[in-house]
């Protein structure tokens, strides 16, 4: 048997308000040539019209200003609680010749998890 | 009503763990398992390694997984799938027959699905480049202004060039490329008898093969988020299998006992992955639209798939060329403790001038802090914490390996030249095996089937 046990990943428990994007959306993202896809996925569906109201594609490209050199596409699916985002010129030419290390862009889908959540919108119920 | 088609995943990607896919062929009750190995630029990569050696250019494991899955698949009926045939398919197909072999195994029947390298008719004929962003070079560019840097040129053959191989039946499907999805709607199409122009019953049969086609993507892998999102004995996590009706609709789920999971989030994930526009995700043999597509949680670890569409089929087949575009160069040192992220941005700073010193500034590169901003560059969490280590990272794009090599002498250097404690210094250059797109027209691609057969 192995000698450590794998940790459960439990973190600690959420009592507060949500903070960050993080705290209520699950993120992936992958590559097509040199645009980047983005889905960013309501934990619990219930927070996906507030999600939709506020993560807009001007809001997704200012997160990703520096990175994604094109437009930046939306398309909301309500019932899936998802929001699906297209980036235009977002891979340093595509995974196969970037620079990045990182050449997929496989890593991009957390950096819009950072973003802060607005307290109106998602404060305390 | 028919019992459900039960198709699984055995690989994602063509490293992907066997282990998994021998639970699956043993336990799974499968009538077809599917093994998806080959990424954009492994064929290009194949093409190069099949040019050093006529008979190699196949995936590398495939021996190891055929010899994993190959009794269990055969004892209990279970069909194989797979384009690990690569570059070299029939290659692939002589060398499941050692295998069998070996294995001392009664028999073993395979088709080799060919007709996918269509690069001899690129070599006459000049296609406009469809990659990238829809940038200006793209819409400028063609093949021919690739003339001479071409390695491979494959065609992503649809479910229809594996039915009559699939009409034969065989233990074992080998191809080259081939669209990712249709790899599990071919078998779906062959079972049902879905016609050609079904666009409804296509489109749901993609939506199946794509949540399956990632493996453990859709089954609890690539989506932990400790303490946001809980995924259950990662460590022990199952491919997926998908329970499939007569008409197209399907539950998603994993064997008893493995560990990941299977839910709402992890089939969202899944299905939007990759695509560009959830209401036409081009495929050869249909436009799938996943813009209505379902997911009911259905038990545990189960997930039922409905309201997938489709309509008619591009015109055209994609192609992926493989292109030589000359070598990345590349160099790394860490630096721990106080002041470490000073010192590994005084270390860019030194870099950038040497560049300019030794005339090679004009070069394409990145200059960047891994554990700061190397994944996210400017859009990097801005976190006030100081990192304990940084590893500086310098990459440039070089025509020639010399050049490239370069790089790399210039990183190891800070050792005695650079700022205070650097270590770990890393170097390397590889060949850059881009790939490009265009389209072909479909009568331009002719899929073949040869029969390979070992008896004992």
């Amino acid at each position: 048997m192995s000698a450590a046990p794998i940790p459960s990943a439990r973190g600690a428990t959420q009592s507060r308000a949500p903070r960050l994007l993080a705290d209520i959306a699950i993120a992936r993202s992958g590559d097509k040539g040199n645009r980047a896809t983005l889905s960013v996925i309501a934990l619990d569906p219930a927070d996906y019209p507030r999600l939709e109201r506020w993560l807009t594609a001007e809001r997704v490209a200012a997160a990703y200003r520096g990175v994604v050199h094109g437009a930046v596409k939306r398309h909301a699916l309500p019932h899936l609680a998802a929001l699906h985002f297209v980036m235009d010129a977002a891979l340093a030419g595509g995974v196969t010749r970037s620079l990045a290390l990182d050449a997929h862009g496989k890593t991009l889908s957390s950096a819009v998890l950072a973003l802060p959540l607005p307290g109106d919108e998602f404060g305390a119920p | 009503m028919s019992r459900p088609f039960r198709i699984g995943a055995g690989a994602g990607y063509s490293g992907d763990r066997i282990e998994p896919a021998r639970d699956l062929a043993e336990r799974g009750q499968l009538d077809v398992l599917v093994f998806e190995c080959l990424a954009e630029r492994t064929i290009a990569l194949a093409q190069a390694r099949r040019q050093q050696d006529p008979e190699a250019g196949f995936d590398p494991l495939l021996r190891e997984r055929l010899r994993a899955v190959l009794p269990a698949c055969l004892a209990r009926g279970v069909r194989i799938v797979t384009n690990m045939g690569a570059a070299n398919p029939l290659a692939a197909g002589r060398a499941a027959l050692d295998v069998a072999r070996e294995l001392g195994l009664p028999r073993l029947r395979v088709a080799v699905v060919t007709g996918d390298d269509v690069l001899p008719w690129l070599a006459e004929n000049d296609r406009p480049l469809i990659d990238g962003d829809g940038g200006a070079a793209a819409a400028t560019a063609s093949t021919a202004s690739l003339a001479g840097r071409i390695v491979s040129a494959n065609a992503y053959l649809g479910a229809e060039a594996l039915l009559p191989a699939l009409a034969g039946a065989p233990d074992l499907v080998i191809t080259g490329r081939v669209a990712d999805p249709a790899l599990f709607l071919a078998p779906l199409v062959h079972h049902f008898g879905w016609a050609a122009d079904d666009w409804l019953r296509l489109g749901r049969g993609i939506a199946v093969g794509h949540l399956l086609e990632c493996a453990a993507q859709v089954s609890g892998g690539y989506i932990a988020e400790p303490g946001r999102f809980d995924v259950p004995r990662l460590e022990d996590v199952g491919f997926p299998l998908a329970e499939v009706g007569a008409d197209g609709d399907a539950v998603i789920t994993k064997l008893a006992g493995t560990g990941g999971r299977v839910d709402r989030l992890t089939c969202t994930a899944q299905l939007l992955y990759e695509i560009e526009d959830p209401a036409s995700y081009l495929q050869p043999d249909v436009t799938a639209d996943f813009s209505r597509v379902q997911l009911r949680e259905a038990g545990a670890d189960r997930v039922a798939v409905s309201g997938a569409a489709g309509r008619a089929r591009p015109a055209e087949l994609k192609v992926s060329v493989g292109v030589r575009e000359g070598f990345i160069g590349e160099g790394q040192i860490s630096y721990g403790g106080p002041g470490a992220r000073a010192r590994g941005e005084l270390s860019l700073a030194l870099l950038e001038h040497r560049l300019r010193v030794i005339g090679l500034d004009r070069l394409e590169h990145r200059a960047e802090l891994i554990g700061v901003n190397a994944m996210h560059g400017a859009a990097a969490w801005d976190v006030a914490a100081e990192p304990a280590e940084v590893r500086v990272r310098l990459a440039a794009s070089c025509a020639t390996r010399a050049e490239a090599e370069r790089i790399g002498q210039e990183v190891e250097a800070l050792y005695l030249n650079g700022p205070a404690a650097g270590g770990g210094v890393t170097q390397g250059v590889r060949e850059v095996l881009a790939v490009a797109s265009c389209l072909v027209p479909r009568e331009m691609v002719r899929p073949a089937v040869q029969w390979l057969e070992w008896q004992r």
